[in-house]
């Protein structure tokens, strides 16, 4: 629709009133916003300015108090279990969905979506919890000590699966019904209309909900936290305990001072930069942030 | 063989399904069973005893109640006036940064947040591990979310409306006023309601900028537990505290249910009236 607002009410005093502080608080956020960014920049200048970038991606380890950064180790955990829970989260959250639009019974429908929405509200301390008192415990008594990569990869996965069986939906839900009753008239048996037509015409809402998906995980703190172990390792098995960058932050800010202090925001800025890389990927695919 | 794999498909999907919603049942069914005997009138009314394990969580609901003021206080007034501009002032390619800017600082990590509100607030403010901190910590997280969700409900009210109103001579200010933001109420308090859930859920921003103590604040400059730090404190750092973890926990979950099945039944009376109408 071609048509400006901006020429189709008569200007008064108090519009001209409105417009300038509407207009000046919604720079009041984007300043606000903007220092955020300025003051990770600010934190980790101490550490950034000596030595640069190289020193968080050589040397022996994270070994703060002897000044190493190393952080590919905690990077790699970050990163494992980010796609490890992406590879369980998917596969279900995209059957759930699947269901929810061409499988349930009617009446089952919308009480799945509920339950779908419930779990997306449970905060992510609850999940560690769970974790930690029930999940943990279980793998434990298969491979000690239970708090491991695998713990964290189980618990990511059913936080992020309502994530993917949301956005899935509603991509699904946004397939012509023209193009499913075509598939129809034309005899293709449901797998077919589904794997045939429904998938491939939403797949660029699927696939932005993955995004939506890997930038909760990538991000999530507390949850992983209470189940991964915390041990600073690449990891080498799914039941080796690990840390991740976040749960990092949370652990040491408490006593981290002066160059130390300076690395653990760093570590914020390049979580930042790869959920911003990840949010202009999705946007590039014009998706929606919101599930 | 063709109906063969059609047969696969389904009883994988049922499947599936099953596993997903059998893992949520056992999850919140787990948060009940271990929370039920907690829970009572005390245990909402009275402080917490020997770091938690007995006695309540009287201060830290409290405190928990104050730091979300503070960041509606901070948040709904900005957010608001963000909103009603992006959707009826700015002009378009002012308009568009804002918004990739507001989508990307909706998905940075609550950590991200926790350091940036420690370092602004504690440190260079000087506030210190206080509620003031904490909410205003939590208000910078809201802002995004509460911005999009609310200027999506403006730019939903038909433009049919903003004629009708440019036709009856009312100023843009006056159609806002009586009109736009009145047809919006549902989606702004749906969205007001999200952001509500999330600020109550969050744990990793409150950590360094709210803090620990949980003894019942007496001004918004003391440090204030939240329930979701005290949840997070009584199972990783007091043997025995389970108990009074999933206590706790099912109070939080009870709260943040009740308040996001109002902000769904918003959403979809809202989304009905626009179409019926």
């Amino acid at each position: 629709m071609i048509w400006s607002r901006h020429n189709i009410s008569s200007p008064s005093r108090a519009d001209v009133l409105l417009a300038r502080l509407s207009g000046s608080l919604a720079f009041a956020v984007a300043v606000l916003l903007a220092l955020v960014l300025l003051m990770l920049f600010k934190e980790s200048w101490a550490v950034l300015a000596s030595g640069g970038w190289a020193r968080f991606f050589a040397g022996e380890g994270w070994f703060p108090s002897s000044g190493q950064y190393n952080l590919w180790p905690m990077l790699w955990a970050t990163l494992v279990a980010t796609l490890g829970a992406l590879l369980l989260a998917l596969p279900l959250g995209l059957a759930s969905a699947l269901f929810g639009r061409f499988y349930a019974p009617r009446w089952l429908v919308l009480p799945l979506r509920r339950v779908m929405m419930l779990l997306a509200g449970i905060p992510s301390v609850v999940y560690g919890l769970w974790g930690l008192t029930v999940l943990v415990p279980l793998i434990a008594q298969w491979e000690p000590p239970g708090a491991s990569l695998l713990a964290a990869i189980l618990i990511l996965a059913l936080m992020v699966l309502p994530t993917v069986a949301l956005t899935s939906e509603a991509a699904l839900a946004a397939v012509s019904s023209a193009s499913l009753q075509g598939a129809a008239a034309l005899g293709l048996s449901r797998k077919g209309i589904v794997l045939g037509v429904a998938l491939p015409e939403a797949r660029a809402g699927i696939f932005s909900g993955a995004l939506l998906a890997a930038m909760r995980a990538l991000g999530e703190t507390m949850a992983v936290l209470m189940v991964a172990g915390n041990v600073v390792q690449t990891p080498g098995s799914l039941f080796d305990p690990v840390r991740v960058l976040t749960a990092n932050i949370a652990l040491e800010m408490s006593y981290a001072a002066g160059e130390h202090r300076a690395a653990l925001f760093a570590s914020g800025l390049l979580l930042m930069l790869m959920v911003a890389a990840l949010a202009w990927l999705a946007g590039k695919r014009g998706g929606r942030l919101y599930a | 063989m063709r109906k063969h794999g059609d047969a696969l498909l389904t009883a994988a999907v049922w499947l599936a399904t099953a596993l997903v919603v059998g893992a949520f049942l056992w999850l919140l069914g787990d948060v009940v069973i271990h929370g039920i005997g907690k829970l009572d009138a005390a245990f909402l009314l009275d402080a917490p005893q020997n770091a938690g394990r007995d006695g309540g969580i009287a201060p830290i609901l409290v405190s928990t109640l104050l730091i979300l003021v503070v960041a509606l206080a901070v948040a709904v007034p900005l957010g608001l006036a963000t909103a009603v501009y992006l959707s009826e002032y700015a002009a378009a390619q002012l308009a568009k940064p804002l918004r990739v800017c507001l989508n990307m600082l909706a998905g940075v990590p609550s950590i991200v947040f926790g350091l940036f509100g420690n370092a602004l607030f504690c440190v260079a403010l000087g506030m210190g591990f206080s509620i003031w901190s904490g909410g205003l910590t939590l208000a910078c997280m809201m802002l995004p979310l509460f911005i999009v969700t609310t200027e999506s409900g403006l730019s939903a009210v038909s433009s049919e409306w903003r004629r009708g109103a440019a036709a009856l001579g009312l100023s843009r200010a006056a159609a806002l006023w009586h009109i736009l933001l009145p047809a919006a109420a549902p989606a702004i308090t749906a969205g007001l309601m999200l952001s509500i859930g999330r600020a109550l859920a969050e744990t990793a921003a409150l950590i360094f900028t709210s803090g620990y103590v949980d003894r019942m604040p007496e001004s918004l400059s003391d440090s204030g537990r939240a329930l979701s730090v005290h949840i997070y404190d009584l199972s990783m750092n007091v043997s025995g505290g389970d108990a009074a973890a999933y206590g706790s926990a099912l109070v939080l979950i009870v709260l943040i249910l009740a308040i996001n099945s109002v902000a769904v039944n918003l959403t979809e009376r809202f989304l009905q009236a626009r179409t019926t109408a």
